[in-house]
């Protein structure tokens, strides 16, 4: 067995554990930190692949930014998990079994010679000067010009169907003008009352 | 690949796109009151997006973007069916989400992004493309449910339709990616050709077209696969329901195609089994429980049901004519389901929704006019002779007695007696029972009472063109299946 084969199944075994760890502990928040063991194996399994960018981007937009943002939301919303989880056990057994099934079922038709070392070679390695970025990007923005435009369209409509369910003025909540704080007038704070001096009552 | 790009096949999408970002940011800089020139800036929108497909017009395949786009005689269809019925469904809809609160220039380009969605999926000759355009509509229509967000039931219905949505995606990415290991390619054409040169029995092959079938299934909404239908119908603001029951469906229909008989025809022994068990499944189930509901919107839910299984008869049969038949089939289903939903629409107001059976009663004493309108559309659904959803029924049943499948043909004709009944049974409420007490009385806009008008009768005054737009659906699916060749 060759060293990449090695790293190939250490980094696999350990995906496969935290995927199901993800989906089977309890606590959200390790839940999530399994999420991003399982991010990190799955980048090492990129890298045997030879696909370096995608592997480090996994690491930096996943590990770095959604996962930090999801644990966040997790500790904030405090979700009550005992109630959630209430009645989960009760259909484990007969769905653990139809998934087990189902999971024996797909090995066996997919391990069928159609997916083996004659019908899928092993592709040749890349030379030293081969840069694996430079070719995504020039794949991307032109030959899947189109896809790509419109993943980027999904992405607005992400934004604004984000902001359309969430954004609304409650009037209860006080919240701050900058327009109104900027465009605020010496006259607007201070009101200046003229008097006529008076004496001390003491001095008299 | 050549250096430069022909953008000119896909004006239509990138119009609509433009418009729609156009309408985000004039949206904002008008007040509240203004929000009238929205509104009329997405109709526009959608006309404008209409005659721009119908002057793209071609019965030759125009191929752009590297192959991912295909400008057809089926895209083109679906793509003009899809702008006109989008802008008859925002007629309606603004007196409804005005009185509601969700009258926002946010609603308008959320749909416009919709249909933008559609008409990728109309136009995709590639799996990557076909499934973003399938998302991008999916996330927008999952927004317009949860639209209504002070509604527990419309959360709810958003919830189920994300969660379920997103497993449908899953499943048929899954299917496309089994594909694409088998055949090396995400291209359609490239697919079938190399599908053509496999062995129709190939195991790994049949895996892939499985799990493809049933991210199909989910979206289109047949049992089994359809337990989110009902409750997304109800739980939707009636304006979103009514969106949903249209113009997906004809989308639904062109990736059916592009899927099954663009990439997959060869295949056509194996898939038509499961596509017979589908459509018998979706037929009987549909027709049955809808005779059990008492709410409008979920009666109509389990009707779009059955009419989707009716739509895969024509599918099945494998033959042009079937094809051609099963896109009629869904251009009227579309056209139908718009007046139905519209009905509900008028009849509702301000903190009232008619969506119970219960709400028609009496409808002729109240007013005649739309119990008129109301029974051409419910005969017309039913399957009645002369209106047109009787031809378009007759078309998918003698599409698949031209192949032998009369048991189908009964089974089909059986049910669809049987869902006559609560079709009927809206009519009988109408016309034979008294209105309750207290009742208001109806009051509609001027625009939306004349094109409900133009919208019910058109299920009648069709009835000379048919040949014409049946011949049309023939040649646009004959598009499809010779525009491959190339």
């Amino acid at each position: 067995m060759s060293f990449t084969q090695l790293a190939f199944y250490f980094f696999a075994a350990i995906m496969v554990f935290a995927a199901a760890m993800v989906i089977t502990i309890r606590n959200p928040v390790k839940a999530a930190l399994f999420l991003v063991l399982a991010f990190v194996s799955g980048a090492c399994v990129w890298m045997t692949l030879e696909a370096e960018f995608l592997a480090i981007v996994l690491v930096l937009v996943y590990v770095g930014a959604v996962m930090v943002l999801f644990l966040f939301v997790v500790m904030m919303l405090d979700v009550n998990l005992t109630r959630l989880r209430e009645g989960f056990g009760e259909y484990l057994p007969i769905g653990g079994l139809v998934a087990l099934l189902m999971v024996v079922e797909m090995v066996i038709v997919l391990s069928a010679d159609s997916f083996d070392q004659q019908n899928m070679p092993r592709p040749e390695p890349h030379g030293e000067d081969y840069s694996n970025t430079k070719e995504l990007g020039r794949l991307l923005y032109t030959f899947y010009v189109y896809p790509f435009e419109i993943a980027a369209l999904i992405l607005l409509v992400a934004i604004i169907a984000a902001i359309a369910l969430t954004l609304r003025k409650r009037p209860e909540t006080k919240y701050q003008n900058p327009a109104e704080q900027v465009a605020v007038q010496r006259e607007d704070r201070i009101r200046l009352v003229k008097m006529a001096a008076e004496r001390r009552k003491d001095e008299q | 690949m050549n250096g430069t790009l022909n953008v000119t096949p896909a004006i239509p999408e990138l119009f609509v796109f433009t418009m729609a970002c156009l309408i985000l940011v004039v949206d904002l800089y008008i007040r509240k009151e203004q929000r009238v020139i929205s509104y009329g800036l997405t109709l526009l929108t959608l006309g404008v997006g209409a005659l721009l497909s119908l002057s793209s017009f071609s019965a030759e395949p125009v191929f752009t973007f590297n192959n991912m786009f295909v400008d057809d005689a089926l895209s083109d269809v679906v793509k003009i069916a899809i702008c006109l019925i989008t802008l008859v469904v925002f007629v309606y809809s603004r007196d409804y989400i005005e009185a509601r609160g969700l009258y926002k220039g946010e609603y308008f380009v959320l749909g416009l992004f919709a249909v933008v969605g559609m008409m990728v999926m109309a136009s995709a000759n590639h799996f990557l493309v076909l499934y973003l355009g399938l998302e991008l509509l999916s996330l927008s229509l999952y927004s317009m449910v949860a639209f209504q967000r002070d509604s527990a039931l419309a959360t709810e219905a958003a919830m189920k339709y994300f969660v379920l949505g997103a497993l449908a995606s899953g499943m048929m990415l899954y299917g496309m990616s089994i594909l694409y290991g088998l055949t090396g390619s995400l291209d359609i054409p490239t697919v079938r050709q190399a599908v053509g040169g496999m062995s129709a029995d190939d195991v790994v092959l049949i895996f892939g077209l499985v799990f493809v079938l049933v991210g199909l299934a989910f979206k289109l909404g047949v049992v089994p696969f359809h337990m989110w239908v009902p409750d997304v119908y109800h739980g939707a603001p009636t304006s979103t329901t009514l969106f949903i029951g249209t113009t997906p469906k004809i989308a639904g229909f062109a990736i059916v195609i592009r899927l099954l008989i663009g990439g997959l025809e060869d295949l056509h022994g194996t898939w038509r089994d499961m596509v017979i068990i589908l459509a018998v499944l979706s037929i009987g189930t549909g027709n049955l429980i809808a005779i059990a509901q008492t709410n409008l919107k979920r009666m109509l839910a389990y009707s779009a049901i059955s009419h989707m299984g009716f739509m895969l008869l024509g599918i099945l049969a494998g033959t042009p004519t079937g094809y051609s038949a099963a896109f009629f089939y869904i251009l009227v289903y579309a056209f139908m389901s718009l007046g139905a939903f519209g009905m509900i629409l008028l009849l509702s107001r301000e903190g009232f929704e008619a969506d119970e059976l219960d709400d028609l009663k009496g409808l002729n004493q109240r007013n005649s006019w739309y119990a008129a309108l109301m029974l051409l559309l419910m005969i017309s659904m039913a399957g009645i002779p002369p209106a047109v959803g009787f031809f378009a029924k007759l078309s998918v049943i003698q599409a698949i007695i031209d192949v032998n499948l009369v048991w189908l043909a009964v089974i089909a004709v059986l049910f669809a007696v049987v869902g006559a009944f609560y079709y009927l049974r809206v009519i009988k409420l109408m016309y034979f029972d008294p209105p309750d007490e207290g009742v208001q009385a109806i009051e509609a806009a001027t625009d939306l009472k004349v094109v409900m008008g133009v919208n019910a009768w058109a299920v009648l005054l069709v009835l000379p063109w048919i040949g014409p737009i049946q011949q049309l659906c023939l040649t646009a699916v004959a598009s499809v299946m010779n525009g491959f060749v190339s």
